[in-house]
């Protein structure tokens, strides 16, 4: 008597269900084994642009499906609505018991319900649903009829191609063996590592049976392989670009007080630090004086960074550095002195642990070239700053009077001092103006590095070995001579390790300066003491 | 007509340099060991095994300071990887003493533990022969002259000088640095090699084996310093001075530079390296920090201290600059950059001929307030007073 109670009410049920939802695959959600549940779930997913089906994945995924008095119910608070029709059930059942999912069958529930919104009017949503599914999808078969309706209402240029690769995908589950083809074809288009292990098993004929979709599999896996190692490449050298900006930043104020002065400053690396510390003061400032602006402390710390930076060099420039001329090696263990007391006065002040320097949110996220390839905006802006520090030093060196003094003073000191240039102050300015340099350069550090008082310690070899390489007091040389070394650098780290890479660099280093000791772009110039 | 070589040795240092050695090899070989196995602890005189690890320490920090004035102060070209050279003859050495811990490590293997730790089966090529010590003892020796011959001929063939070959040195040895903190280098990554047990059989920590290493520090220190003596007094040493002096003057009177160098160069990495195998039985570890920038750069502070172009003056100044050290860091940890620092600037600023230079500034102003004196009382015919005189007609030429 019950049974046929239950009959009734089942067959009340489909007449008032949409055509969508077949009653009888959705009691399978009831039933204890999960093959009834797969299947449920697949034809919901099928299903996915239909209102009914939506709320119950909705349900599902948030746990609130359960089964009372023998049939499927959804649980709204107090209320258990039919999952059918969506309407309260009266008098309700007494003591739903709600059914559980398994990790396979959640993701599945999960995924229908993104697929379902790429179905949606609005583009963003159809975008992000798009993204999201390509970056995690489990196997998908199940999905495409979705995706297949999807793709035949998609217009939109940007989404389309997401949409025929996530078809796709799913489609290589298909039966139907014209189907996996083109599948295959489709997929050779992308550059992603996830498709390529999806396409990697249809290489085994255990697994696909048809040997001319082997074939085509192999075809687009070359494909993809191809494209990988392109954006590969590109990252590579984007990296080391990247790198290269970083030195170039170091070297440049490197460069000029070298080229002036001929003296190594061993405390370069510190004043970098310095640079680094004056952004982590400016953002502390911010945050406690004007939290509203504090995405823009960064602005602020380039001015404040400088300024610091370059009363440090200037003092040191008055202190030590001026008395020591003509001993560039004594000048060396001198600055480094300097660097030692430097490093020791941030320790005392700021403490040894590393400080936090945030990224602006502005400066956060990046621009996404290729599935494997992304660039992130704060080295990208990082590059840009560079840039504008160079063609503001370029400018400097070659547009002004002080800059002429400089280039007179770095290619002859006496003649340019018999002329009436006054090489002592032209020394405490260019020294002030390399060391503002460093101090730029420590706040774009700052936003990729740690910031700790021995931060520094690492570049001034570096940075001279930029030196060394570009020649003295030229720009030019010091820019290749940055980048080259930064792409290089990041290539051999790919194939060596770092540490190799580092000997690996400095070796090249060496011989090279065997080939041309004055560097990539040498000043002419006759001398001997 | 050519000088024996036992005259010139006796002429080197003059019976007062000789009896200075005799005393202070009396001293190292029979009065402290009397006074450490002897004395009660407490006795005043007593020395204690600290103090015993502590000065053989430093002596080998001293023949690393006398290596390295051999090729600052005297060849002008300063080197910031000094380190280098020190830490491979220490790593060397290093090798023997690890394989006579034998199968008493924490593991008991035949290998060392690190090597165990890492799972592997054999030793590697390079530590072939490492149980032989006088295989080690030689290996420390050339595996610095080899490094440094071959960096050295590259270098100095194309004419690297000044802060360059400084910087490139520097480069070097950060570089080695890196190398050696690697876990597949082979030499125990990190944490070196430490957890001696023995030398050549003798327990490392017995005091009979310490004092003898001590005994042997004190006898290569004042070797190394005997072997400078000779040599800058040699017609090698005038021509090494001049190089320093004006490098393209002696190109252009006929002698080739390079080879000068090169071999003053190698030397003192060699002694590096044999200091490095005395300190590290010493000292019981050996790990990559000693190849530190940082290391190399003090190695110079040593010698500045000292005073450049003499070669008592970078043991004075390593013994200064090393107890100061080990004053400050139990007593003002945070402050011993800046005195270390301050040392650099000040040193470099108001005593480029160190604490020796000091000593013979001060003396001269004394003869000279004598002489005046002397002229005041005696208004006879004023003698010449000599400007400040500096020992070995080193002058301030040159950094």
């Amino acid at each position: 008597m019950k049974r046929l109670l239950l009959l009734i009410s089942l067959l009340l049920c489909v007449g008032r269900a949409s055509a969508a939802l077949d009653p009888v695959v959705m009691q399978g959600l009831a039933s204890d084994d999960f093959d009834g549940k797969q299947a449920a779930v697949a034809a919901l997913a099928a299903a996915g642009d239909d209102a009914d089906a939506q709320r119950l994945l909705k349900a599902l995924s948030e746990d609130a499906v359960a089964v009372a008095g023998g049939r499927l119910v959804i649980v709204a608070g107090e209320q258990l609505l039919d999952p059918a029709s969506g309407a309260p059930i009266k008098p309700a059942p007494a003591s739903p018991e709600s059914i559980s999912l398994n990790n396979s069958l959640r993701q599945q529930v999960d995924g229908a319900l993104a697929a379902v919104r790429l179905l949606s009017t609005d583009r963003g949503e159809r975008l992000t649903a798009a993204r999201a599914l390509l970056a995690d999808m489990g196997e998908g078969a199940a999905l495409l009829p979705l995706f297949d309706k999807a793709l035949a209402r998609e217009q939109d240029g940007e989404i389309k191609p997401f949409l025929v690769q996530l078809a796709a995908q799913a489609a290589l589950g298909s039966p139907d063996v014209a189907r996996r083809l083109q599948a295959v074809r489709d997929l050779a288009g992308s550059g992603s590592p996830a498709v390529k292990a999806l396409l990697l098993p249809l290489l085994d004929p255990a697994n696909e049976p048809e040997e001319k979709l082997r074939l085509e599999a192999g075809t687009a896996i070359k494909a993809i392989d191809a494209r990988l190692a392109w954006s590969d490449t590109a990252g590579q050298i984007f990296t080391g670009i990247s790198l290269g900006s970083i030195l170039l930043l170091a070297a440049l104020g490197l460069a000029i007080t070298y080229g002036v002065m001929g003296v190594i400053n061993m405390a370069h690396g510190e004043l970098l630090m310095v640079g680094a510390y004056s952004a982590y003061t400016m953002q502390a400032l911010f945050r406690a004086k004007f939290p509203e602006f504090v995405d823009y402390y960064l602005l602020a710390a380039v001015p404040v960074a400088f300024f610091v930076a370059a009363a440090v060099g200037m003092l040191m420039e008055r202190t030590v550095i001026r008395h020591l001329y003509g001993r560039p090696l004594e000048t060396l263990l001198a600055t480094w002195g300097l660097s030692l007391v430097l490093i020791q006065a941030a320790r005392l002040l700021f403490g040894a642990q590393n400080v936090e320097v945030a990224n602006p949110v502005w400066m956060s996220g990046g621009v996404q070239l290729a599935e494997n390839l992304s660039l992130p905006w704060n080295r990208l802006i990082i590059v840009a700053f560079s840039g504008f520090v160079l063609l503001l030093v370029w400018l400097m060196m070659n547009k002004t009077r002080l800059g002429m003094f400089v280039r007179a003073v770095t290619q002859n000191r006496p003649m340019a001092g018999c002329v009436g240039v006054p090489t002592a102050r032209i020394d405490t300015l260019a020294f002030g103006i390399g060391s503002g340099i460093a101090g730029l350069g420590g706040v774009a550090l700052s936003q990729i590095a740690n910031v700790g008082p021995d931060m520094g310690q690492g570049y001034i070899v570096d940075s001279f070995m930029v030196v060394v390489l570009g020649g003295v007091g030229q720009l030019a040389g010091a820019v290749w001579a940055a980048l080259g070394l930064g792409v290089v650098t990041k290539f051999l780290e790919g194939w060596a390790g770092a540490v190799i890479a580092k000997i690996l660099v400095l070796v090249f280093i060496i011989i090279f300066i065997q080939k041309r000791p004055q560097g990539l772009f040498a000043l002419k110039g006759r001398f001997v003491d | 007509m050519r000088t024996p070589l036992t005259v010139k040795l006796f002429a080197g240092l003059g019976p007062r340099g000789w009896l200075a050695v005799a005393a202070i090899a009396f001293t190292a070989w029979v009065l402290v060991p009397m006074a450490h196995l002897m004395l009660p602890e407490g006795h005043p005189l007593h020395v204690s095994t600290y103090a015993i690890t502590l000065i053989g320490k430093i002596l080998c920090y001293a023949v690393v300071a006398v290596a390295m004035d051999l090729i600052w102060g005297f060849g002008g070209i300063l080197s910031l990887g000094h380190g280098l050279f020190f830490a491979l003859g220490g790593y060397s050495f290093g090798m023997y003493l690890m394989r006579q811990i034998g199968r008493e490590g924490s593991y008991q293997s035949d290998l060392p533990d690190f090597m165990v730790f890492l799972d592997w089966k054999e030793l590697p090529w390079y530590w072939t022969g490492s149980d032989h010590f006088l295989w080690a003892l030689f290996l420390a020796i050339a595996v610095p002259g080899v490094v440094a011959w071959i960096f050295g001929y590259f270098a100095f063939r194309s004419r690297i000088k000044g802060v360059y070959f400084s910087i490139i040195t520097q480069a070097m040895t950060y570089a080695a640095m890196l190398f050696f903190f690697r876990n597949e280098t082979g030499f125990g990554g990190n944490n070196g090699f430490t957890d001696f047990k023995r030398i050549l059989g003798y327990s490392i920590t017995a005091p009979e084996t310490r004092l003898v290493l001590f005994g042997l520090s004190v006898a290569l220190l004042l070797a190394v310093i005997i072997l400078g003596k000779v040599l800058i007094a040699s017609k090698f040493g005038k021509v090494l001075t001049a190089i320093r002096d004006s490098e393209n003057r002696v190109m252009f009177i006929g002698y080739n530079p390079v080879h000068y160098k090169l071999f003053i160069w190698t030397l003192s990495a060699m002694l590096c390296g044999l200091a490095g195998a005395l300190y590290v039985p010493q000292v019981g570890i050996i790990n990559p920090s000693e190849m530190s920038v940082a290391n190399s750069i003090e190695i110079a502070i040593w010698v500045a201290v000292g005073g450049r172009g003499t070669l008592i003056g970078p043991v004075l100044g390593a013994g200064i600059v090393n107890l100061s050290k080990t004053w400050f860091t139990t007593s003002f940890p945070e402050y011993w950059l800046f005195f270390l620092g301050l040392l650099f600037i000040l040193v470099t600023l108001y005593l480029p001929q160190g604490v020796v230079g000091l000593w013979a500034k001060i003396k001269a102003r004394r003869a000279e307030k004598a002489a005046i004196a002397a002229s005041r009382a005696d208004p006879a015919p004023r003698a010449p007073v000599s400007e400040s005189k500096i020992p070995n007609g080193t002058a301030a030429k040159g950094a």
